[in-house]
């Protein structure tokens, strides 16, 4: 395919741009968008078809430690869902995991062109690098786990704030990251040490610091330092009755900050604990609304096979004791925990239905789809390849009502969803997976089809069914090459890592360096990681880079 | 004379360190062929320190050279050897579906070798 | 000693699964070899002085001299004309290199396999059946006030795992070191590991499964009959106080050996001591290990399992990976004669496999990447001499607890190092194959990394 490339007669979806369906054409050079290309310049006739630009997954789990542990951990999960090579693409394996070639090549086929993964720890980020390696098409980039950091929780114990700005800063940097992630933060020191506790309020003190002021600082010195994202917040009390409180508690910490709350649908339950909970979605959701400071994914719960995988290690052991089913947990010194188990979601279980009820209600009672983006929490809630059959429950009322009459009625019934008859529009739906999590993500040149975008561009045949619709894109181009044409793989392509270099003191190495000595068993010369494991990749500037 | 013992080939420091100088250099092949039994068991067999003995098995046969182990370091019954081409030659192909050939605690016969040298 | 001297500080060992990366090598670069390396145990030592520049060729067809271009043409005709090609080793190298070789099964629609499938294979095995609470072995250092080892022998395989990681250290919650922590050694004889414990538990030979089981019924709260003393050798007391220390610790680790896997109940055994931890959890916080033993074990479970989706036993034959351990595994493969070529990468399979599955070797066309000659070497087709890992090569390794270290070299080799020579021959490959089926691509169009 030449670097030049012309799509003709396509109904252009471009929310960042303001075009909402309007037949335009899109010119391409060199991977990039662009005003005007010369005559001879290949044409691709998107005549009856849809143009959006690619997907961006904002909160996804797909590279590396805690994610090949769930690989090996499932065979069953891979055996009915072989992915066979192309002469252009390599085999792999799906089910919920699926291997890195095979994740790059089906977020592909779903039109998705960039991926976040989004819990990574500091020690394994080498790992993720080298399975992004082998993740093809897709840009991405992940969050560094820093909330139950042992080093940074120490210094802000002692106060030390400029230093645990510095440190955040080195830390980001050693390991390439793209945003810091905090999850339950200040639960891990419990759990290990603890006998297998958790922290159970927001400022509940373990060994005076609650998970209030680690989330507290972590907003004011992401934002302070102008990260394009900023930080990603898995909340304390996932998934518990009663757990709505703690996180309007972490939003209401953020004050008028910039925060990212993830997978919200596990954090908006009411009930008491040990309880069966109720939704609470309309008071999470309304909270959002109103804050434009925030943004946050959804977590859609979808029913059948999912992979618990959480750096929440005591979520994923209580999770362990409802299933009884094979469990992993994987303590990493200093930096955190981590849980794996098979799961299933069920229609007939009101916990089920709840969680999927809740997703779906905070979806339809959004008022501003910028800020409220679409994601199952990949493969927590659900695999990524069930991103279009979500889509069809929220543009299609019918559908849904189809749905919610097969499912547990008492949890339906909890919730309002049977009030709810929004229809979201394929403007909206552009937003909620394209422009607004690029918007929330400040990658400038991506979500958009304007001049100067990356050319990660997506065209759908225009259908009824928009499960299949989205589910078999015609045309997907990738940095200006065609990967898929007439839904057949014809080219390949690396895609880049996307990561941030925010300045620190070096001096803040002779600070961290003695703690390594006494307490990992990694040199620290060793430890952080090299440029050799980016290959194609791409700093985004920080607001205090620009 | 001749019994039927437990064979535990297992990985050595010396093994080991011999390994890095090259596996066809007579120090290891000196110590993927040295026996370690309970010195009990030897005084029983009538063999002394660097005896030759042969063990078989219906897979096959090997013959290597014995050293004496404490009772209380090693069991009677209960012989020692370090992973090696000896000890292959008396491992069965079959993993019973695992890939792994039962290579631990194989039953052998062992006798001694009159005649040295073999 | 010449006077060119170099210092690597923060080398990596890769002897052993413990991937120690506190090197400090001194390189004599005029005679390329390491004098000293300060911090290796003896097993280190001897890995880093007598990794030398060696006096054979680069490689060899049929025992004879021939360029390296030519030995790469023979291997990728020899695989791509097989019907049923193994890949198999793969424990004594690079990430970078183990991803090649994975590159090459696929295309050549071959089997994959690695040392895994004959040390902790039924570990993974068992991991697949009921997963298993684990750690880094920092978390040990930091925390671990009750360490158990069963059917290993640090002391002789990775003499550094006490000193550097589980006993002696003074870790974070630990401030006195070994005095901090209860040792306690299980096997089936008194090995040399057993001076460091505090108690020792000693086992019939085969009779592990009997006695984890008995410890997760006590765990439990279920009954056992004192005759498990005369099935197992070990007191209905002695398991009874075991329990007790288990369940009161603060953090405890049950480390185990090939003693469990390579013996009656292989992935029984493994099974059934990553359940006992398991079960454990109830009462406090408890983590297990498989303490693997080559330097890049673990890092050939990673690659495999992160493009295929399993840890090894890996067949294309379809196009796309399957697993079946015991159909794919390579003791199996070779037993029953289905390979009809082999490569082997780092390993020397015809020094320890069963007696049958190294005469089927001596049948079929065997390829060899080795740093020495070895008895594989010796009996194959094309063999080619490569430079070390971690001393001749940078690149990554992880260790035994699934962190990934990135090597420093020490000095140059004259001979190519896996991932050049794989990388080579996978591209060979692909042309071949492309040609046989009359693909027009050309390389670097499509994804062959
Ligand atoms: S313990 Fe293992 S890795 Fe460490 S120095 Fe010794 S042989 Fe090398
Ligand atoms: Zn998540």
């Amino acid at each position: 395919m030449a670097a030049t490339l012309r799509i003709v007669n396509g109904k252009l979806y471009d929310p960042i741009n303001n075009i909402d369906g309007k037949v335009q054409d899109i010119c391409i050079e060199d991977g990039r968008i662009v005003d005007s290309v010369s005559d001879d310049a290949t044409r691709i006739d998107a005549q009856g078809m849809v143009v959006m630009p690619g997907g961006v997954d904002i909160h996804c789990h797909i590279a590396g430690p805690k994610v090949n542990a769930a690989r090996k951990l499932q065979p069953e999960d891979h055996r009915r869902d072989p992915h066979p090579g192309t002469p252009f693409t390599r085999s792999g394996t799906g089910g919920t995991v699926p291997s890195t070639f095979a994740t790059g090549y089906r977020y592909a086929t779903l039109g998705y062109t960039t991926a976040m993964e989004a819990a990574v720890t500091p020690i394994g980020a080498r790992h993720t690098l080298e399975e992004f390696h082998d993740t093809p098409i897709i840009d991405k980039g992940f969050y560094v786990l820093l909330g139950n950091n042992i080093f940074l929780q120490n210094l802000l114990r002692e106060g030390r704030k400029e230093e645990f700005r510095q440190a955040v800063a080195w830390w980001v940097n050693s390991t390439k990251a793209y945003t810091v992630k905090l999850v339950n933060p200040g639960g891990d020191e419990p759990w290990k040490g603890k006998k297998n506790s958790n922290v159970s309020n927001i400022d509940e003190k373990f060994d005076g610091l609650s998970p209030r002021q680690i989330i507290e600082a972590f907003i004011t010195t992401v934002n302070d330092m102008g990260f394009p994202h900023p930080a990603h917040i898995h909340c304390n009390n996932l998934g518990h009755s009663g757990n709505y409180k703690t996180t309007l508690e972490t939003m209401r910490t953020a004050g008028d900050q910039r925060a990212h709350l993830a997978h919200i649908q596990f954090h908006s339950y009411g009930g008491e604990l040990g309880k069966n909970p109720d939704s609470k979605a309309a008071e999470i959701i309304e909270y959002v609304n109103t804050h434009p400071n925030i943004t946050c994914d959804v977590g859609q719960v979808m029913f059948g096979k999912a992979t618990i995988m959480t750096a929440d290690a005591p979520l994923a052991y209580v999770l362990r004791g409802l299933t009884n089913s094979k469990w992993v947990n994987v303590d990493t010194e200093c930096e955190s925990g981590c849980g794996i188990l098979p799961f299933s979601y069920q229609e007939h279980i009101y916990m089920h239905t709840l969680q999927w009820a809740i997703g779906l209600e905070l979806f339809l009672m959004s008022k501003d789809p910028w800020r409220v983006i679409l994601s199952t929490d990949h493969p927590n809630g659900g695999s990524f390849m069930l991103y279009p059959k979500l889509i069809k429950l929220l543009m299609d009322r019918g559908f849904r009502q189809e749905e919610i009459s097969r499912v547990n009625q008492k949890a339906i019934a909890k919730t309002a969803l049977n009030d709810l008859d929004r229809e979201y529009t394929l403007y909206e739906i552009t937003i909620i997976t394209r422009a607004g999590p690029a918007k929330a993500l400040g990658l400038k040149h991506k979500g958009h089809l304007g001049p100067g975008a990356d050319a990660d561009i997506t065209i759908y045949d225009e259908m009824d069914d928009k499960e299949m619709m989205f589910n078999a894109p015609r045309y997907v181009i990738k940095s200006g090459k065609a990967i898929i044409a007439n839904h057949e793989f014809c080219g390949d392509h690396d895609g880049k890592i996307l990561h941030i270099t925010p300045a620190y003191d070096e001096k803040i190495e002779e600070v961290v360096q003695p703690f390594f000595e006494n307490y990992y068993t990694i040199e620290f010369d060793n430890y952080a990681v090299s440029d050799s494991y980016l290959h194609d990749h791409e700093i985004v500037p920080t607001a205090n880079d620009r | 004379m001749a019994e039927t013992m437990i064979l535990v080939p297992g990985r050595s420091s010396k093994q080991g360190t011999a390994l890095n100088k090259g596996k066809l250099k007579p120090e290891y092949l000196l110590v993927t062929s040295t026996l370690e039994m309970n010195s009990d068991d030897m005084q029983r067999l009538g063999l002394e320190e660097g005896d030759s003995v042969r063990l078989s098995n219906e897979v096959g046969e090997t013959v290597v050279t014995c050293k004496g182990r404490k009772p209380e370091d090693l069991p009677s019954g209960i012989l020692f050897i370090a992973y090696g081409p000896p000890s292959s030659q008396l491992m069965d192909g079959d993993t019973a579906g695992t890939g792994m050939p039962i290579s631990k605690n194989i039953e052998v016969l062992v006798e001694k070798v009159t005649v040295k040298n073999i | 000693m010449s006077e060119n001297i170099k210092i690597v500080k923060n080398a990596t060992c890769t002897f052993c699964g413990c991937v120690c990366d506190d090197m400090e090598l001194t390189v004599d670069l005029d005679e390329k070899r390491i004098i000293k390396a300060k911090n290796a145990c003896v097993l280190g030592r001897a890995w880093f002085a007598e990794h030398t520049i060696g006096d054979w060729p680069v490689a060899m067809i049929d025992g004879k001299e021939v360029s390296k271009e030519e030995a790469i043409e023979e291997t990728a005709q020899t695989l791509v004309k097989a019907k049923f090609p193994i890949i198999y080793g793969l424990s004594d190298t690079t990430c970078e290199a183990q991803r090649q070789a994975v590159a090459i099964s696929d295309i050549i629609r071959g089997t994959i396999d690695t040392t895994t499938s004959v040390c902790h294979g039924p570990s993974g095995l068992a991991f697949q059946g009921v997963g298993e609470s684990t750690m880094s072995l920092g978390e040990v250092k930091n925390r671990a006030d009750l360490v158990i080892y069963w059917g290993g022998n640090p002391a002789a395989s990775h003499p550094r795992h006490f000193t550097r990681y589980t006993v002696t250290p003074k870790g974070m919650f630990i401030p006195n070191g070994r005095k901090d922590r209860t040792v306690v050694l299980v096997d089936i004889r008194k090995t040399p590991s057993a001076p460091v414990a505090d108690l020792f538990i000693q086992v019939k030979p085969g009779k592990d499964f009997e006695v984890l089981w008995a410890l997760r019924a006590l765990v439990k709260g279920k009954n056992i009959d004192p005759s498990i003393e005369e099935e197992t050798g070990v007191s209905l007391a002695t398991l009874e106080d075991l329990v007790d220390k288990m369940k009161n610790c603060r953090y405890g680790v049950l480390f185990f050996g090939m003693g469990l896997t390579m013996t009656r109940g292989r992935h029984f055994n493994s099974g059934a001591i990553m359940a006992l931890t398991t079960d454990l959890n109830e009462f406090t916080h408890f983590v297990t290990k498989p303490v693997r033993g080559h330097g890049n074990v673990t890092g050939a479970d990673n690659v495999l399992s992160w493009q295929t989706g399993y840890p090894f036993g890996v067949n294309f034959n379809r196009g796309y990976p399957r697993f079946n351990p015991g159909e794919f595994t390579t003791v199996d493969t070779l037993s029953r004669g289905d390979a009809d070529a082999a490569m082997f990468i780092a390993s020397d399979p015809a020094s320890n496999f069963p007696k049958v599955a190294i005469e089927h070797m001596k049948k079929i066309p065997v390829i060899s990447l080795d740093t020495k000659q070895t008895e594989t070497s010796n009996l194959a087709h094309v063999a080619f001499a490569t430079s070390t890992y971690g001393i001749n090569t940078g690149g990554t390794v992880y260790r035994m607890d699934d962190v990934p270290i990135t090597m420093r070299s020490a000095f140059d080799s004259p001979y190519p190092d896996d991932e050049e020579i794989l990388t080579a021959i996978k591209k060979r490959v692909q042309e071949l194959v492309w040609a046989k089926q009359g693909i027009k691509i050309a390389v670097g169009e499509a994804r062959v990394a």
